[in-house]
């Protein structure tokens, strides 16, 4: 069955921007994928507008997971901050523990010891294999092949494991923290982190095999869900979907932090910007986190000092300041925007969660003219995590 | 224009490799079946070391959770640098986030490893670690604060002092104070627990003070020590600080300079506007109190009972006002001018002040009853203890405090070339360290030996003193229990002899000492000193009232207020509670609270 790009008989739209369609005709139907949904990526749903079994309006509904992280910052020290951002996304936290943290230093004058900085794009990275792991499994069974899951869910839990022999914990983490990190690689760390490496590199060797490099995949993918790139500035599309579209936006090597000059690495690119390209960047840029780790490891001090001096925690003022710091999780532009007043308390916190973007606005856009079945695979491609939406 | 993926014979054959999977181990663990343990720094169940635990509350301030509350446990006294409170830990709330193990203070606070447990009771999980008993108590693994990994400061700033060499043969201030930024730093450092203001005889707001210096706001900080304090300039210089050995930071690094903090308050404030800061005194009320005694315990309760409105007169019979912090307190240690302050600000607040004047001598008790409501007696401990070993009755066989009373008043003495002082507490080294001073003015060098029954680090000194004595010459012989003082043909004394002391106390912790005699030691010198404690010379009450009082072991019977057991009359500080200058302030405050209740039901 080809792709047909213009099967809909598409309705029209009434001046309030709503589509203009009776749904007592029984022409049309109303839809909800989600909140619980496999299909859906996390807490959210969308509302579609269906023509049969084509999708003419998709509304993305938000506001299951609201925690109100941002709100509740403003009312914890800058210190007590810091064990909740974790939870701000949790299949990657630490891109929360980071910005925050880099945040607070840089508004309160700290600079964390060269020794810490290699340790958290450690952690970075290692969280980034995990996001990619889990997104795989995701995308796979998006289209119906639950066993790539199964696989990417065991060498995930391998990763696991290296977090929790280093952090002390194996989904929040809490270990960067303002002024540095917590403690230094255990013994022997940098050869079970090579087994495991091992592991994934053979696990993701499998799903090329299988996934990748398969039929009914390709047919399901290839040409469908293609952000255009005229798209990609005014929808402040970023990470791989933009990377698959040809646009290398990498924060890494844009606006370059912690460690990552020092590493070798160049940001992978796509052309087509369809769901199989970003799921191939994504397949690339999960490898090259893998050398990225096998470097950090290879390149980092043996020793170093984990903490900069900081003031007493139990009551920590920061002068008034604003200032906004990002880094490149494996979804895109992950940003905390941190405004400081001079009080032992945080003015305002802002995060910017890539998913923001591209679950809530680009879907929308994206999703019509789009077959029922593909909705799934199409959200899944864009490598949302809901909790990030709602802080 | 729809895209077609290009045709490949790999694509249909490539997924049926998966089959091979059908030949691998599975890896699925059989958890909870299997044991399967956290990770070395696994940050699991919570452990309490409760006997390392001194119940701060860092732990309890720092979680974002709201997840501990301090309790009272059974078994568990509250303390000086104790509040007897164990951190109950409810996993309803807890996130694990071990902030409570980073924050605290003595390092008692760990976890384990484990991470299953299972429970019909959900009361259960709301439990307070080390008291109440579970299985991964004993856990070798697990969360523990690494070493590097400090979130509050555990160095104390250093206090700038003057060297040896410029302060050996000078009564000038030894300490210089913190700098507006040192203090800040040290402020810093401080949590807030409160152990401090527990532990303070007057109860200071000392984290509040603290606070204050954190933010610059020095007033504020005055109105907080004159709250409880009319002797902040005499505390910040010369209090025992019976708060640093509570402070929670003591454990981990050094406590808290609190006083030098206190002392850096009263510095920055000009003297003006203590009297504007302080507030008036509450109207007229026509009582009226005498106090005998202008020291800290009778001018701290004649500044409570002006400010209360009544009427204040304190009789001294010396020239000037402090009692023993002017005329015991080396000039070094506490300058003249910073006692002045003290004074001036209470009398500023309406006390009058009768000099030279003595009760029993030039006024008699009975005039006093005669004349006033109520009567407080702070006279203090004025006379000098004596060893009353052979040959102590010789004239160059001084007592300390005598000593000390002539450098202050400016009398001539008889300077020793080389003394001998007896006792191991503040008041020897007092004398030694101002011995030191004149004979580095008068003969150029520094004779002087320190001999005390203790051994060196149990002596009743601070530590400080003993450092600095040490570092100014005085040499110390510890563990000497003096048997007499040696005297030639001519009648000249020359010599302390001391025999080694094998213990003080007996079993039942009564003074007994024992000695070993053939360990004898003799100490050459042209002067001995001693500074063994201090009597209350209470002749002025004169025969009647002495027999109608009641006595406990040679002191005045007063009660937990400080009334004495004759109606109209109070006593407090040194001469009933001591000796030390936050008490003697704790004492004037109680009696004032008393003096003025009596009063008002009067």
């Amino acid at each position: 069955m080809a792709y047909q790009p213009d099967r809909s008989q598409y309705p029209q739209k009434k001046a309030d921007g709503s589509l203009d369609i009776d749904l007592s005709s029984g022409k049309y139907l109303k839809l909800w994928q989600g909140p619980q949904h496999p299909g859906i990526t996390g807490n959210m749903s969308v509302e579609l507008t269906v023509c049969g079994d084509e999708v003419v309006e998709g509304i993305t509904h938000v506001g299951y997971l609201h925690r109100g992280f941002e709100k509740l910052m403003e009312r914890r020290t800058f210190i007590q901050c810091f064990p909740i951002v974790c939870r701000i996304c949790v299949p990657e936290p630490d891109f929360n523990e980071y910005c925050y943290a880099a945040a607070v230093e840089e508004l309160a004058g700290i600079e964390a010891p060269e020794y810490a900085n290699w340790i958290r794009a450690l952690i970075l990275e290692m969280g980034r294999i995990n996001s990619y792991l889990m997104y795989c499994g995701g995308q796979a069974g998006a289209f119906g092949m639950g066993v790539i899951s199964q696989w990417t869910t065991y060498v995930r839990d391998l990763m696991l494991d290296r977090f929790e022999e280093l952090t002390g914990a194996r989904i929040y983490h809490m270990f960067i923290l303002p002024g540095g990190v917590r403690d230094r690689l255990p013994e022997g760390f940098a050869q079970r982190m090579e087994e495991t490496l091992g592991e994934i590199e053979s696990t993701m060797s499998d799903v090329y095999d299988t996934m990748y490099c398969n039929a009914v995949f390709k047919k399901r993918t290839v040409g469908v869900g293609v952000i255009d790139v005229d798209l990609m500035d005014s929808y402040g599309v970023t990470g791989p979907n933009a990377r698959a579209g040809g646009v290398a936006k990498d924060v890494r090597i844009d606006q370059p932090y912690l460690v990552y000059p020092e590493l070798d690495f160049e940001p992978i690119l796509g052309q087509d910007s369809d769901i199989y390209t970003r799921a191939d960047v994504r397949r690339k840029d999960l490898l090259q986190s893998v050398d990225l780790v096998r470097q950090i490891l290879a390149k980092m001090p043996k020793q170093g000092s984990l903490m900069a001096k900081v003031p007493n925690v139990m009551h920590w003022k920061i002068p008034r300041g604003e200032t906004y710091i990002r880094g490149e999780c494996s979804r895109g532009e992950y940003g905390y925007y941190l405004v400081t007043d001079g009080s032992g308390y945080p003015r305002r916190v802002n995060v910017r969660g890539p998913s923001y973007t591209h679950a809530m606005a680009l879907l929308e856009r994206m999703i019509v003219n789009l077959n029922i079945a593909d909705v799934a695979g199409l959200m899944v491609s864009l490598h949302t995590y809901p909790p990030e939406i709602e802080r | 224009m729809s895209i077609q993926p290009k045709k490949s014979i790999r694509d249909l054959l490539s997924p049926f490799s998966a089959w091979k999977h059908v030949l691998r181990n599975p890896v699925t663990i059989p958890d909870p079946l299997n044991e399967r343990p956290g990770s070395a720094r696994y940050r699991g169940f919570h452990k309490n070391d409760n006997e390392k635990c001194i119940g701060c509350g860092t732990c309890e301030t720092i979680c974002q959770n709201g997840a501990i509350d301090m309790l009272p446990v059974e078994d568990v006294a509250t303390k000086d640098g104790d509040s007897g409170l164990r951190p109950r830990i409810d996993y309803g709330r807890c996130c694990w986030c071990a902030l409570c193990v980073d924050v605290c203070m003595t390092g008692s606070l760990t976890m384990s490893n484990e991470y299953k447990w299972v429970e019909s009771d959900p009361d259960a999980f709301r439990f307070t670690p080390g008291v109440d008993k579970k299985f991964w108590d004993d856990a070798e693994l697990g969360y523990n604060r690494p070493e590097e990994h400090r979130l509050v400061a555990q160095e104390r700033i250093e206090m700038q002092e003057m060297d040896v060499d410029s302060r050996i043969d000078s009564f000038a201030e030894i300490v210089n104070g913190y700098s507006i930024e040192e203090a800040k730093l040290e402020a810093d450092r401080c949590v807030a627990c409160g152990l401090c203001i527990a532990t303070c005889p007057i109860h200071m707001s000392i984290p509040d003070y603290i606070n204050a210096v954190r933010e610059g706001d020095y007033e504020k900080g005055l109105k907080l020590l004159y709250e409880t304090n009319p002797f902040s300039n005499v505390c910040g210089r010369v209090c025992t600080r019976k708060c640093e050995s509570a402070c929670a930071s003591r454990h981990e690094g050094a406590p808290i300079a609190i006083r030098w903090l206190k002392r850096h308050i009263i510095d920055q404030v000009p003297q003006e506007k203590y009297r504007e800061i302080i507030g008036d005194p509450k109207p007229s009320t026509g009582k009226r109190i005498a106090i005998i005694g202008a020291g800290p315990a009778g001018l701290t309760a004649a500044f409570d009972l002006v400010r209360m409105g009544h009427e204040v007169i304190v009789y001294e019979s010396r020239a000037k006002a402090g009692g023993m912090t002017r005329y015991g307190i080396p000039e070094y240690r506490l300058p003249y001018d910073a006692l002045d302050r003290d004074i001036d600000t209470i009398v500023s607040m309406g006390v009058e002040i009768i000099y030279n004047t003595r009760i029993g001598a030039d006024i008699s008790m009975q005039q006093l009853t005669q004349n006033f409501d109520a009567v407080l007696l702070a006279i203090g401990l004025q006379e000098g203890r004596q060893t009353r070993i052979p040959n102590s009755d010789h004239e160059k066989v001084y007592r300390a405090v005598d000593l000390l009373d002539k450098i202050t008043a400016g009398e001539e003495f008889d300077l020793p070339h080389c003394a001998v002082i007896i006792g191991g507490g503040n008041v020897a080294m007092d004398i030694a360290r101002s011995i030191a001073r004149l004979q580095k003015q008068q003969y150029g060098l520094v004779d002087v030996v320190l001999t005390a029954m203790e051994e060196q680090q149990h002596f009743m000194a601070d530590l400080d003193e003993i450092k600095e004595a040490l570092e100014e010459g005085i040499i110390i012989r510890d563990q000497c229990g003096p048997q007499g003082c040696e005297i030639d043909q001519s009648g000249k004394l020359v010599a302390l002899k001391t025999w080694k002391v094998l213990s003080i106390f007996d079993s039942e912790k009564r003074f007994a000492p024992v000695y070993n005699p053939d360990d004898e030691t003799i100490h050459a010198c042209d002067t001995v000193i001693e500074a063994i404690g201090q009597l209350s010379d209470t002749s002025l009450l004169g025969n009647e009232l002495t027999e109608k009082l009641e006595w406990n072991r040679g002191r005045i019977q007063i009660d937990t207020e400080g009334r004495t057991s004759v109606s109209w009359l109070w006593s407090a500080g040194d001469c009933v509670n001591g000796p030390d200058v936050v008490h003697a302030v704790a004492d004037g405050h109680r009696v004032a609270d008393s003096i003025h209740s009596y009063l008002a039901d009067a």
